[in-house]
């Protein structure tokens, strides 16, 4: 699995991430997460508002930082 | 009853005198507190729920696929007003409005009344000087973003636009994919429109703190009418004066009504106040660095020189009425 956490390196994006990164860790997925901070490549996702997840290539969440119960269901735990 | 409360635990509890500075500075500080956070959390609160039923995407959507006729201005200032700010977050969306085909000017329109005019800012106002007041803030905020956005549009200036920026609108095209309603129950949403309300309290909550704290101390110590010699409304300069200052600086709307407060208690006129205080959270040098991005140093020039006109003659207009 592979998820990106895109947003230009706000307070959010960071919590994001960190939520992200410790829900992975806890169920042992395997997923190589990355941060896109390059916002030509975010627009590439036509989003509007950051922090946003993307899982394979979809994006799941936008616009705000999302709860480790929403995470384990996007990532299928 | 908050004033109740506050009244109980500072002269019953901690046995402070009513009428020594430390007293009341100390009664100030709890009672403006615990008003600002329920205000800013029931705002957040009812700002979350409209947010949840018309997401940004969908007025993306209506503005680029209805003809307004000078409407689509208040919808954008309207809804930059609502959405929650988060600075990191107006780049991706000017340049997602820009893509989507909609007008430059509507865009900054939006762009402006998003830090402007927000959750926090209305909290703030509501909570250190009355209704009347935050309608005029609000209002005139509102009002300043549209005018700011009819202007900056008849000057032509897509030319002044970072180049990639313009390759982007070159292609525009109005999204075909229909924005999807979600069909979650509101009882469903409650729990994450909750706890998002509470991340905006948390985020602001030590600059709320840290601001009511020298608030507070200056109301207990600096007298009635200090500030007035120096800025008074008949000083003509008074408002050019707190906008040119306040335009570099930015600090959190939290942090910086409380103190507004108490140079307004002490004799600053209120245009003067709003005036600074839309300077403060509306134009600052952080904001113009992330615009870079997407504009070219002309371009950020003319948005700031037109926005900073129009608060200083919206400070003016305030002295006046008052």
């Amino acid at each position: 699995m592979e998820v990106k956490i895109l947003g230009t390196g706000c307070g959010k994006c960071k919590t994001t991430y960190a939520v992200i990164e410790k829900v992975i860790k806890e169920n042992n997925i395997t997923a190589t997460i990355t941060k896109v901070e390059d916002i030509m490549e975010i627009m590439n996702y036509n989003i509007l508002s950051t922090p946003a997840v993307v899982v394979d290539g979809e994006v799941k969440t936008k616009g705000y930082v999302p709860s480790e119960t929403e995470i384990k269901e996007l990532l299928g735990v | 009853m908050i004033q109740q409360f506050a009244d109980w635990l500072v002269y019953g509890i901690f046995g402070l005198d009513t009428a020594t500075p430390l007293g009341t500075a100390v009664n100030f500080f709890f009672y403006d507190s615990i008003k600002i956070i329920i205000l800013l959390f029931s705002i957040s609160f009812v700002m979350g729920i409209i947010n949840a039923y018309f997401p940004i995407e969908r007025l993306r959507q209506y503005l680029a696929t209805h003809k307004l006729y000078g409407l689509d201005y208040f919808l954008a200032a309207l809804f930059g007003g609502i959405t929650p700010f988060c600075s990191c977050s107006s780049v991706p969306l000017f340049i997602g409005f820009v893509k989507g085909g909609i007008p430059l000017g509507v865009t900054l329109t939006f762009l402006i009344a998003s830090p402007l005019v927000s959750e926090v800012a209305v909290a703030m106002f509501l909570g250190s000087f009355g209704v009347k007041a935050t309608l005029i803030y609000v209002v005139s905020g509102t009002v300043l973003s549209m005018i700011a956005g009819l202007i900056l549009s008849h000057m032509h200036l897509e030319p002044y636009l970072s180049d990639w920026v313009k390759a982007a609108q070159a292609q525009s095209s109005v999204q075909s994919q229909q924005w999807e309603a979600e069909k979650t129950p509101f009882i469903k949403r409650l729990p994450a429109i909750t706890r998002e309300s509470w991340g905006i309290v948390r985020g602001v909550l030590l600059y709320i703190l840290i601001g009511i704290g020298i608030g507070a101390t200056m109301h207990g110590y600096v007298p009635e009418g200090f500030f007035e010699q120096y800025l008074s409304a008949e000083n003509w300069w008074g408002v050019p004066l707190a906008v040119v200052l306040a335009v570099p600086m930015y600090a959190n709307a939290a942090g910086i009504v409380p103190i507004i407060e108490v140079f307004v208690a002490k004799g600053i006129p209120l245009g003067t106040a709003i005036a600074f205080m839309m300077a403060i959270i509306g134009l600052s040098i952080p904001e113009a660095t992330m615009l870079k991005k997407v504009m070219t140093w002309r371009l950020i020039g003319i948005f700031f020189g037109v926005v900073t006109l129009l608060i200083i003659i919206s400070g003016y207009l305030f002295n006046w009425i008052r």
